[in-house]
Order: C-alpha cells, then sequence, then structure tokens
C-alpha cells in the first residue's frame, strides 16, 4: 500500500505543501535573512550584520514591552487556570444548570480579539469614569488589569471546557476506591482529581502562556500601547516598529525584534511542555 | 449528609448563576447602547439603558449597513472563511493521510515541519508572508485562502495526524487490495472515518478564520477596497475624525449575532471540538 500511495504524492502533498512553501517556509527564510539587514522594500536590502539585534537588545520600549508581556503572562495564566479548574470542579458535580453555565462561560471565546477589546473598552472607561479616575489610556496600571480581565473573561470558559473533559475521563473506579477507603473530598482533590487531571493541566498552562505571549488583536483594540506604549506587549510593540514609524531602519529592527520574539515563544513552549509532561502520571 | 450536599449544591447553583449574569452582561451592554441615539452615547452613561428619549430604534444599524459598508465586509469576511475552510479541511486531511501512512524520512520532517509552524508567532512572517502575498497577487479575498491554507496547515495537519494513527490501517489495505486507487480509497474509505475531526478542525480554524484581524489586514489589498468585519470595526476607532460609537457598536452586535446563532444550533459540536483539538494539541 505504501509503494501504491507514493506514487500519488502529486495529489495528497503537493497542494499542502507549495502553500506551506508560500505562506510559511519561504517568508520565514527570509525574515530569518532580512533580520540581518537594512530594508524598506525587500529588494533593496543592504546586509547590516549583527547591528539590529543590538538595537532591539537595547531599546528600552522593547525590554519594557518584555517585562510588561512577561508579567502579564504569568499573572493571567494563574489566574485563568485556576478559576477554570474551579469552574470546571463546580460543573462536574451534576448541579441544576451545568449545560447553561457551560455555554455561557464558553462563548466570550466565539468573539475575536478586536471586538472584545472594544467591547472591554468601553466598559472599563464608563466605569472609570463613574468612579473618578482616569481612562484607560492615560493610566497604565489599569490597562494592565483591564488587560488581565479580558483575557481571563475570554480564556476561562476555553480552559473550562478542556479540564471537565480531562475530569470526566477518570474513571469513576478510582474515585469509588478513595471514598471507601475513607478518603475526604479534599483527599480525593489532591490526590486523585488532581494527579489524573495533570495532561489537561500541562495543555492549558501551555495554551495561556503561548497565547499570553502572543496577544495582540485585544492589546491593539483595549490601549493601543497607550500611554506612551507603557501597556505595549511584545507583538504590539513589533508591528508599531514596522508599521508605525518613518525611516530606513526601522524594518530591519522590527524583523530582528520579531526573530527575538520567536525564539522566546520556542523555548518557552519547549521548556514548558518538557516540565509539566515528566509529573504526569501514567493511567 | 444528603441535605447538607444539596444546601451546598444549590449555594454552588446560585454563585455560578450570578457569574454567568456577569459573564454575559458585556454583550448585552453593547447591545442596548448600540440602539442609543449617537448623541447619548458617552463613556459615563454606557451603562444607563436607553430611555424613550435617547432611543434610536435600529437608526444605528441602518446606517452600518448601507452607508459604512458592513455588508461588503461581511460578504468578504464570509467568502474568505469558506473557502479557506474548505480548502484546509481536503487538502490538509489529504497531506495528513500521506504523512502517517508513508514512513520515510521526508514524511517524517514534513510532520515536524508542521508542529514547528504551530508554535511560530505571527509577527515573525508578517512583512515578509505579505510581501510574497502581494507578488504572486494572492492579496484578494478570493485568493488570499491560499495564504491560509499555508499559515494555518499546522494545527489541521496536526490534528488529523493525530487522529489517523488511531485508524486501522487494515481497512484501507482491504480497500485497496479489493483495486480501489489511492484517491479512491481516501475518498470513499478514510475521509468517512474522519468525519469527527473534520468537524472539529472545522470549527476551530472558523473560529479563528473568522475573527483573524492582523493577516487579512496586512495581506488585503486595502487600495480596492477589500476588508473583513474585524477591520472594518477597528477602522471606525482607527480613522481620523469623530469616532461614530453609535454605528461601531452595532458593527459590533452584527459580528457577535451570526457566531451566537451558529453556537446555540451546534453547540455540541463546538465543545467537542474544542475539547478534542486540545486533547490532540
Amino acid at each position: 500500500m505504501e509503494k501504491a500511495l507514493k506514487k500519488y504524492w502529486p495529489f495528497f502533498v503537493l497542494p499542502t505543501f507549495a502553500a506551506f512553501v508560500i505562506g510559511f517556509i519561504w517568508p520565514f527564510l527570509q525574515g530569518l535573512y532580512l533580520s540581518f539587514c537594512k530594508f524598506i522594500t525587500i529588494d533593496r536590502a543592504t546586509f547590516n550584520g549583527l547591528k539590529n539585534y543590538i538595537f532591539a537588545l537595547t531599546e528600552p520600549d522593547f525590554l519594557h514591552a518584555f517585562w510588561f508581556t512577561a508579567l502579564f503572562t504569568v499573572v493571567s495564566t494563574i489566574c485563568i487556570n485556576l478559576a477554570a479548574l474551579a469552574i470546571a470542579l463546580a460543573l462536574t458535580r451534576e448541579i441544576k444548570g451545568t449545560n447553561i453555565f457551560r455555554s455561557v462561560f464558553f462563548m466570550p471565546n466565539l468573539i475575536g480579539g478586536i471586538v472584545l477589546g472594544y467591547i472591554w473598552q468601553i466598559l472599563f472607561n464608563c466605569v472609570l469614569t463613574l468612579l473618578g479616575k482616569p481612562l484607560l489610556s492615560l493610566h497604565a496600571p489599569y490597562g494592565f488589569v483591564g488587560l488581565v480581565i479580558l483575557m481571563c473573561w475570554q480564556q476561562i470558559g476555553y480552559m473550562m471546557i478542556i479540564y471537565i473533559a480531562g475530569l470526566q475521563s477518570i474513571p469513576g473506579d478510582y474515585l469509588e476506591a478513595a471514598r471507601i477507603d475513607g478518603a475526604t473530598e479534599r483527599q480525593i482533590l489532591w490526590k486523585v482529581k488532581l494527579p489524573n487531571l495533570m495532561p489537561s493541566i500541562t495543555i492549558c498552562t501551555f495554551l495561556s502562556l503561548t497565547n499570553g505571549f502572543k496577544l495582540f488583536d485585544q492589546n491593539l483594540a483595549l490601549t493601543g500601547g497607550d500611554p506612551a506604549h507603557k501597556t505595549e506587549m511584545l507583538a504590539l510593540n513589533i508591528y508599531q516598529t514596522f508599521y508605525g514609524r518613518a525611516g530606513a531602519q526601522w524594518k530591519g529592527y522590527g524583523q530582528a525584534k520579531a526573530v527575538l520574539f520567536c525564539i522566546l515563544v520556542l523555548v518557552i513552549s519547549f521548556c514548558q511542555l518538557r516540565a509539566t509532561r515528566s509529573k504526569e502520571v501514567q493511567q | 449528609m444528603n441535605q447538607n450536599k444539596t444546601l451546598k449544591d444549590n449555594i454552588t447553583s446560585i454563585i455560578l448563576g450570578v457569574l454567568s449574569i456577569a459573564w454575559i452582561y458585556p454583550v448585552f451592554m453593547i447591545l442596548f447602547n448600540s440602539l442609543k441615539k449617537e448623541t447619548a452615547i458617552s463613556t459615563g452613561t454606557a451603562f444607563q439603558l436607553p430611555t424613550s428619549e435617547t432611543l434610536a430604534g435600529l437608526a444605528n444599524y441602518v446606517n452600518a449597513l448601507t452607508s459604512k459598508g458592513f455588508l461588503t465586509a461581511f460578504w468578504y469576511s464570509l467568502v474568505i472563511t469558506l473557502t479557506s475552510v474548505v480548502l484546509i479541511l481536503i487538502c490538509c486531511s489529504m497531506c495528513a493521510w500521506f504523512i502517517t501512512r508513508v514512513n520515510t524520512w521526508y514524511s517524517k520532517a514534513l510532520y515536524y515541519l508542521f508542529v514547528f509552524s504551530m508554535v511560530v508567532p505571527f509577527q515573525m512572517l508578517m512583512f515578509t508572508l505579505s510581501a510574497t502575498a502581494d507578488r504572486l497577487k494572492l492579496s484578494s479575498p478570493y485568493t488570499i485562502c491560499i495564504i491560509y491554507l499555508g499559515f494555518g496547515a499546522g494545527l489541521a495537519v496536526f490534528m488529523f495526524c493525530g487522529f489517523m494513527k488511531s485508524i486501522p490501517i487494515e481497512i484501507e489495505e482491504a480497500a485497496m487490495i479489493d483495486g480501489c486507487s489511492p484517491l479512491r480509497t481516501f475518498f470513499m474509505v478514510v475521509l468517512p472515518i474522519l468525519k469527527p475531526t473534520l468537524i472539529s478542525v472545522g470549527i476551530l480554524e472558523t473560529m479563528w478564520l473568522w475573527n483573524d484581524y492582523l493577516l487579512p489586514y496586512l495581506v488585503l489589498d486595502r487600495t480596492k477596497g477589500y476588508m473583513t468585519i474585524p477591520i472594518l470595526i477597528q477602522y471606525f476607532r482607527g480613522s481620523f475624525g469623530k469616532v461614530e460609537m453609535g454605528p461601531m457598536m452595532a458593527s459590533i452586535m452584527m459580528n457577535i449575532i451570526p457566531i451566537i446563532i451558529v453556537y446555540l444550533l451546534c453547540q455540541k459540536h463546538i465543545i467537542k471540538g474544542v475539547a478534542a483539538g486540545a486533547v490532540k494539541g
């Protein structure tokens, strides 16, 4: 069968592979090369050595964006996962209205980042006006809290679904055996449910970490980086370097930042996956 | 003991009930603000329900539909989402079948390339990708699906591969021995078995495509007036001059309403699809 299939590769692999080259491989390699160049358009690029990288690593705005993103990601990952797990535990107790609650909590996930950002901008600004505080785009800490709340609102439902699926896949025998042995509800949670939930926890932390680092739409719509780039996250900072400034050097800087950003996301995904995989128990 | 448990359950129900009302409140807030008159919308009064004086009826919706280009944006969004999802489902499932059934170094290399592409952030490619799309004349809503096929292939191939490993190879071998060509085997035997995964992947890709902002914003040729709904909504804010909040909120509602209708209709599939996608991911 393998032999017959191999002959048919133009039908099976070629369309996807050709599109993959156009949509991923070629732009990726070109981007990698251009990060060492000074350019406005791709045709007219001059080799620049490591200058772009040196600039990127010493630019205060970029470093600030890095720390802002890191802090945001850690805080939002913790909030999202704790809340999602708590709701999932509550929803697997077979109480009334479970289905309605599940649908409602999941709903924000279907709404896109730009729309979400504007919805919450209107809401936060109204709250802040009523409290007599400065608006969202004038005070960076509010922007940070706003982003965390927005992210929680969007992601909790998604993670909740994954946790519910994880909880439902724990064999009933385990829980029954624990109860017969006289375990309290708390002991069951810590000693039976959580260890068996490790695969779901891996996936959810992984997803919320990478989502946090790659966040762009919500950031652009909610604060747009105001005030004075103080709430700018990495992705938005790169975008602004590319398209928000005039001058021949900026595109090269932006591309170098993008490569650094890409390496960062890859490293995080890799470490995170290894760290939690080793804690999983076998069923 | 039993009574204690029902009491506890009732308290959990009430807490969750309050929480879920808070959860949908933002959407309702936009809904009733979109019914207000332009002059009545300000940052401090967003929580007030429209009164008989400030109620504008559907004027904002009519305005957004007729003079703000919502209909064209909706049409382009629809075209892009549908063509891309169909293309991704067909091409990526074929590719994934080849990768799982042909065991050579290049099929493995291809698989890891696809997995790698899932993690790479879009900012890495955005400039070069939009330049490539421009040069290859792929910057119209009818051809952007090729870009999406390339950029979105990672997740789809990954999920299809994960599922295909669990399909017994004997069924396919039997079909081939009976004289089916690989193409026929794929469409008559493999694709029907794959139906649940097709639905899951389709839903995940649709959620992403319908809401995607940056890729179409950079790739589509805006001088020809191509825009999707997220781009239109961003335009309300980003363009110079006074922001027209009324039509903007009407557009937001018209972006959300189709999503919610689809969600209510096939909720079961969507939730299953998300769970399946995550377990494979």
